[in-house]
């Protein structure tokens, strides 16, 4: 699968389509986030497998956020599997990044990856590389629903009482991309104090996330306290597949539902 | 085409305290724009404290001291390393003179090597006598 990905940025970077290729690259024996230019050697490309599919993923949409910002006229390709395939449509819905100016080089993620993630859609819409695998199956919301309310509300509050405010799930997260957050604010959100107030806080994270998660799960793997953030937003999500028919990234240009308020008072 | 874009992500082992995180700095255009944690580090494994995530931010800091600075006349000015070197030895030599070895004490700290901490005390001791050495985490 490499190989293929390798002559395609290859045949990119020499034919001047693009700037440069946002991927990774195997260095100083860990997997990293890296920029391939033209004349670059391609042979340390990863696909971001260390020991386990897809272990180094990294954001590389959000990095590719500030290339964008700071060289608005040159085209980027980037790597993407359907998580991030997803993030790019949305980047675009919310004017964060220009489709023509962004090349995806996509890639399949294999069925252990799609089974860990409980990926509805492990491939992004255009394959350059790799076998589609199957969905996974979703768990870890029906586990958490199966309890009764009073068990499923200590389940969550002894979760998010180990919350050290790190702010790596918002930090990691490519679709947070907001000048001001609201987890950031001083009246809102007070410094200093540990736990958060709880579970405002991430209640607060989950409903910003409406129409801007993507599943991609990077938020829960960057979590020092092992909070299943991923289960939290899964559920957010699919409240909002089952009461609008709603997914993020699905389609592009479609906002939110929650969004429709300021087109309906605002812009009409 | 023009010039190639100068963007690296650059691995590198967190200051703040002696875990010893490792992180990529996400480096643009030679400005540190941003910190990721680096998901293959046995030690971290993808994840950061807030000081961690927002090393890229002190890293090019305004405020960030870039010489020593030295008390005239009840007012800090920067001088030269040498200047700063010169005085704390004198003074530090005229104090042990004066008032003993044990009127001085260390504070290390955990934002250095081990090595670095190990020649402190080894100064402290050695040196100057003393063994008034304690962790900047018990100040």
């Amino acid at each position: 699968m490499i190989d293929v990905i390798r002559d395609k940025v290859k045949e990119l970077l020499d034919s001047g389509e693009i700037k440069g290729f946002l991927g990774l690259v195997r260095k100083n024996g860990h997997i990293a986030p890296h920029l391939f230019q033209k004349g670059d050697d391609l042979g340390a490309m990863s696909l971001g497998d260390d020991k386990v599919a897809g272990d180094a993923r990294y954001p590389l949409n959000k990095f590719l956020i500030n290339l964008a910002k700071a060289y608005p006229e040159e085209t980027f390709a980037v790597l993407v599997r359907g998580c991030d395939d997803r993030g790019l449509q949305t980047l675009y819905t919310w004017n964060q990044l220009n489709p023509k100016k962004v090349v995806p080089v996509g890639i399949t993620c294999p069925q252990e990856l799609a089974d860990a993630c409980e990926c509805l859609k492990p491939f992004p819409a255009v394959i350059t590389a790799g076998e589609c695998a199957q969905p996974g199956t979703p768990r870890s919301v029906a586990a958490v629903d199966a309890l009764v309310m009073s068990e499923r509300f200590s389940y969550w509050m002894d979760e998010f009482v180990k919350c050290i405010k790190c702010y790596g799930c918002s930090n990691v997260c490519p679709m947070c991309f907001c000048n001001e957050c609201t987890l950031k604010c001083d009246d809102l959100v007070k410094g200093g104090e540990l736990p958060p107030e709880i579970p405002v806080f991430h209640h607060t994270r989950a409903m910003h996330m409406v129409g801007r998660c993507i599943d991609c799960g990077l938020c829960e793997e960057a979590c020092p306290s092992n909070i299943p953030l991923r289960t939290l937003y899964k559920k957010v999500g699919s409240i909002m597949e089952e009461q609008f028919d709603f997914t993020t990234g699905a389609v592009r240009g479609q906002r939110s539902p929650l969004n429709k308020i300021d087109f309906a008072e605002g812009r009409k | 085409m023009g010039a190639p874009i100068n963007y690296r992500t650059v691995l590198t082992t967190c200051t703040y305290c002696g875990c010893g995180c490792n992180f990529f700095l996400e480096v643009l255009d030679g400005k540190v724009i941003g910190t990721i944690p680096c998901k293959t580090s046995p030690v971290n494994e993808g994840k950061l404290c807030i000081k961690g995530w927002n090393v890229h931010e002190f890293v090019q800091h305004e405020k960030r001291l870039k010489t020593p600075l030295l008390r005239k006349n009840g007012k800090l000015e920067e001088v030269s390393w040498d200047e700063a070197l010169d005085f704390t030895a004198t003074r530090l030599r005229q104090i042990k003179e004066s008032s003993g070895p044990d009127s001085i004490g260390f504070l290390t700290s955990a934002k250095v090597t081990n090595e670095e901490n190990y020649l402190l005390q080894k100064f402290a001791r050695a040196a100057v006598g003393t063994n008034n050495i304690d962790h900047c985490a018990r100040l």
